[in-house]
């Protein structure tokens, strides 16, 4: 039951959970036994994880990130980054070998990028449908943080806990995170320069994750360490590979204005507007879902929205094919609205107001 | 909104007694943990509570403090140079034990950043010992013990558990000095006043001492990424320390750079260094140094910054399919002055504009600290800086250590030295040695050499650099000490090849064992002796000329009559005879 609140809980409250976890992990005699010691993980798994050279070099942007084998044909994931955007990316496996590495496709939601290099017989990840692993469990962060090894230097290792399983809420300067669905929240530092794209692994070696972007919490402002779900990435690859990445997943990333369903908003003055409706037009889909004037919309699919940016922003981050559910306050009472997915195109219903 | 906030009332309420319940053992009780776990906890337990004993804590007031790791009962700890650098030569220190002690400084090596000092009033202090860090590997638990943001008021050290994360890393230079080469890189949090402090393995043992790590974007404080200095390193620089000397790195006088095909080869190369006159030339590969394998340019790095200067250790290098082995002199990396400048703080590391800033080191500062007016009388005893010292006064110590060694071993008799044999090339040799003549016959025919005066120009017997000269320097230091030449001092511990019963394969082991080396300046010549455990004398370098090769004399252990009873003698990469002794009456 509690495991179950966390997973639904925003980050800043995560702090709480690490002490949780870390408590329960260090308690949990069942882990002591049998499993193996890390060494032979790390030696394994370090095996497939590359080093990725790209462009950069300036001081905040590196030029310099990590990636994960997931194919012995010498497929690469890694993060979507700044470092890919040239045409002369490099990527050092761990016998030291470099490879000149193509760009295959990108999957902006989840900022993953698939590379290929021209080697066959390599060390790599099962990339399968797996469940996510549960809150205490022990793991391994490898990547090239701050280009430590070279050549055929081993990647670093750093040991860790999921701390919580948590829907990102996180930006990159001003810009927010474009992905926010759940992510690994980890005890150890992992948000350093070089990381991204780094592999987490369980203490057997096997693909737990891989490691995020330098982001900071929406919430608290804080660095977070964190590594996107092993099944994330298979649908990542999936869709890379299946050519359905299009501009709709980017768009999607976007704030969504209900009023393209026909609930208008109050217009947003404040810093902090609360997301009131203000009217709906007649014939809309807002309408016929129920929506009202001066109906409070406080939560998306579940997720509370204090401010029309906010509720704009949850409507944008639901993945296309997903109902917009809004908990709305009417007369002191809670009221579920069902807006349907969002609209491909723009719905053009004829406004009162717009004689 | 009432439900949220409900929810997270729970959800924080549970935690807290989820807490409490894991605090009172009843979740998981007591019976239910796993013996394997109890016994890696109380193995845990002993590991942290012997190297706590160890651990120092310094204090320098204003200018900070830091860390440091006690390795000698008689009070001899390691720390950084960056630590005692504001700290000055004196400094108070605090144990485990809640107790201050007195401490002075022993020796520096700014360039590797390690520092010895010396805590006094005991003879009994509690002892890390020396792990191997070659054995270490990612994944490896670990623990530093130290002073982290001098927390230690109580002296008691704080503790950070992690695992090596990597390990023969190799970090720039922050400026011009303090290069951290074949270093271990840990996720246990090194922080601020960390530094100097010990890591040790799961056993206690010592693998490295901690004294840098990786900051960025969130100030100087722990992320994840630490460095120590290897065991190694430590272990090869630890007899110059002792000797209060301050010590140099090395440079092999060439450079290395990646080929096309990825070999280590020549990039570069003095053609006043040893390694050129060697045999060493640019594209050459270079295959292994000082036992150690060379296959990346900071593998290189990584061997060679573990050395100190003067050190002579094989090389291995290939040219086509030739394959050469060479024994290879280091040189220093810095001139003395400009060493000195360095501690001093005169010479500011500059911090090019291309040089990123991630790489940090905590706390370092810019000058060194002058010695208190107030200094304590127990420790100005024990301090005496002189040029090209950091503390002359430990050089006696171990200078005179060596003489009792020598003085007490088995020594060739006070008469005149008369011995021969056969020459393992072919004929006979026949040697004197005596305080007013030395003399030599050989095959080729004899030589003589009046040892009173200057021997800068006694190049006999020709071809071989000076043997005469070394033979009756040996037999000054066999029967009057280093009281009877010169100008002598300690030089600290090298590995000594070649010698007549050396294994064949010796110069393939990364850790030869080490002797202690005296340094003589006389008669206008300069000599290192090679002394064992036993105090013999086993080795003789003597060079004539600064800029030449010297006569390298090896000799076995001496027998019963306290001669050797083989003595190798080459000059450069060639040898020049080996002396066969017979046994005592034979030759005479």
């Amino acid at each position: 039951m509690v495991v179950r609140c966390a997973l639904r809980m925003p980050v800043g409250w995560t702090a709480v959970f690490a002490t949780v976890s870390l408590t329960l992990a260090v308690c949990r005699a069942d882990d002591a036994d049998g499993v193996p010691q890390p060494q032979a993980a790390i030696a394994r798994a370090a095996r497939a994880v590359v080093k990725v050279y790209g462009s950069g070099g300036v001081r905040g942007l590196e030029g310099y990130q990590s990636g994960i084998l997931v194919s012995p044909e010498g497929r690469i994931l890694t993060a979507m980054s700044t470092v890919l955007d040239s045409a002369d990316v490099e990527c050092v496996l761990d016998d030291g070998t470099r490879h000149r590495a193509t760009l295959l496709g990108a999957d902006p939601r989840r900022e993953l990028a698939l590379l290929a290099i021209d080697a066959t017989g390599l060390p790599s990840f099962a990339l399968e449908p797996a469940d996510a692993v549960p809150v205490g469990t022990r793991v391994i962060a490898l990547s090239n943080l701050f280009a430590v090894a070279v050549g055929d230097e081993r990647v670093s290792a750093q040991r860790g806990v999921i701390s919580a399983i948590v829907p990102l809420q996180a930006r990159r300067g001003a810009a927010e995170a474009p992905y926010a669905g759940d992510v690994y929240v980890l005890d150890c530092t992992t948000n350093n320069p070089g990381s991204a794209g780094g592999a987490l692994v369980d203490s057997r070696g096997r693909l737990v994750g891989m490691l995020g972007k330098e982001l900071r919490s929406t919430t608290s402002g804080i660095w977070l360490s964190y590594a996107l779900p092993a099944a994330e990435l298979v649908r990542g690859v999936a869709a890379i590979e299946s050519g359905t990445i299009d501009a709709e997943t980017v768009e999607d990333a976007r704030p969504f204005d209900p009023g393209r369903v026909g609930a208008i908003l109050v217009p947003d003055l404040l810093d902090r507007t609360p997301p009131f409706v203000e009217a709906v037009v007649r014939g809309s889909s807002a309408e016929r879902a129920g929506l009202r004037p001066d109906d409070l919309v406080i939560a998306v699919a579940g997720r509370s929205v204090g401010t029309r940016g906010a509720l704009q922003r949850e409507l944008g981050r639901l993945p296309a094919a997903e109902p917009m559910r809004l908990s709305v306050i009417r007369d002191g009472a809670i009221v579920e609205i069902d807006l349907g997915p969002k609209p491909r195109v723009e719905e053009r219903p004829r406004r009162e107001d717009e004689r | 909104m009432t439900t949220a906030r409900m929810l997270r009332a729970v959800v924080a309420l549970t935690s807290v007694c989820l807490l409490v319940t894991l605090d009172g053992g009843a979740l998981y009780g007591v019976d239910a943990v796993d013996r394997d776990v109890l016994t890696a906890e109380a193995r845990r337990v002993a590991s942290i509570r012997r190297a706590s004993a160890t651990a120092v804590a310094i204090f320098a007031g204003e200018a900070g403090g830091g860390s440091g790791v006690l390795v000698r009962p008689d009070g001899y700890a390691l720390t950084n140079f960056h630590v005692v650098q504001p700290a000055g030569p004196a400094m108070r220190c605090g144990l485990d034990d809640g107790r201050l002690y007195d401490a002075v400084l022993v020796g520096l090596d700014p360039t590797g950043d390690v520092a010895l000092i010396k805590l006094l009033g005991r003879d009994d202090f509690p002892t890390a010992e020396f792990g191997d860090s070659d054995l270490v590997q990612p994944g490896d638990f670990c623990f530093a013990a130290g002073n982290p943001f001098l927390l230690a008021t109580d002296l008691r050290p704080s503790i950070s558990a992690g695992i090596v994360s990597g390990v023969h890393r190799y970090q720039f230079p922050a400026g011009t000095i303090l290069e951290y080469t074949d270093c271990l890189q840990v996720d246990a949090a090194i922080n601020p006043g960390n530094s100097g402090g010990g890591l040790f393995d799961a056993d206690g043992r010592l693998i490295g001492v901690n004294g840098r790590a990786s900051f960025e974007k969130r100030g100087r404080v722990n992320v994840g990424v630490g460095y120590a200095i290897s065991a190694r390193q430590l272990r090869q620089f630890l007899g110059s320390l002792r000797g209060g000397r301050l010590v140099d790195h090395a440079t092999l006088g060439a450079t290395v750079a990646s080929s096309a095909d990825g070999r280590v080869v020549v990039s570069d190369i003095l053609e006043s260094s040893d390694a050129w006159r060697r045999g060493l030339r640019y594209d050459d590969e270079v295959v292994s140094l000082a036992g150690r394998p060379v296959r990346t340019v900071n593998a290189f790095k990584n061997v060679l910054g573990t050395l100190p200067a003067g050190w002579q250790v094989p090389l291995v290098y290939r040219r086509g399919t030739e394959r050469a082995e060479v024994l290879v002199r280091l040189a220093p990396l810095h001139a003395p002055a400009e060493l000195a400048a360095i501690v001093a703080g005169d010479r500011r590391p500059d911090r090019g504009p291309g040089r990123p800033a991630p790489d940090d080191v905590p706390g370092r500062p810019e000058t060194m600290r002058p010695p208190p007016e107030d200094m304590p009388a127990a420790v100005r005893a024990v301090h005496d800086p002189r040029p090209g010292f950091t503390n002359h006064h430990f050089n006696v110590v171990e200078r005179d250590r060596v003489a009792a060694a020598i003085a007490a071993a088995r020594r060739p008799p006070a008469g005149p030295w008369r011995f021969g044999g056969t020459l393992a090339e072919s004929g006979d040799f026949r040697i004197e040695v005596d305080d007013t003549v030395v003399s030599i016959e050989l095959p080729t025919g004899r030589s003589t050499l009046d040892p009173r005066g200057d021997l800068d120009a006694a190049a006999d017997p020709p071809g071989s650099g000076g043997l005469l000269a070394a033979l009756a320097l040996w037999r000054r230091l066999s029967t009057g000490g280093p009281a009877d030449l010169g100008s002598t001092t300690y030089w600290g511990t090298a590995p000594l090849y070649g010698s007549p019963l050396a294994p064949a394969d010796e110069t393939a082991t990364a850790s030869p064992p080490l002797l202690d080396v005296l340094e003589s300046a006389v008669a206008g010549v300069l000599a290192r002796f090679f002394v064992d455990d036993g105090g013999a004398v086993v080795g003789i370098d003597l060079w004539l000329d600064a800029d030449a090769d010297p006569c390298e004399v090896r000799l076995a252990p001496p027998a019963d009559d306290g001669l050797p009873r083989a003595i190798v003698v080459r000059r450069g990469t060639t040898p020049f005879a080996t002396f066969l002794v017979t046994p005592d009456g034979e030759g005479r």
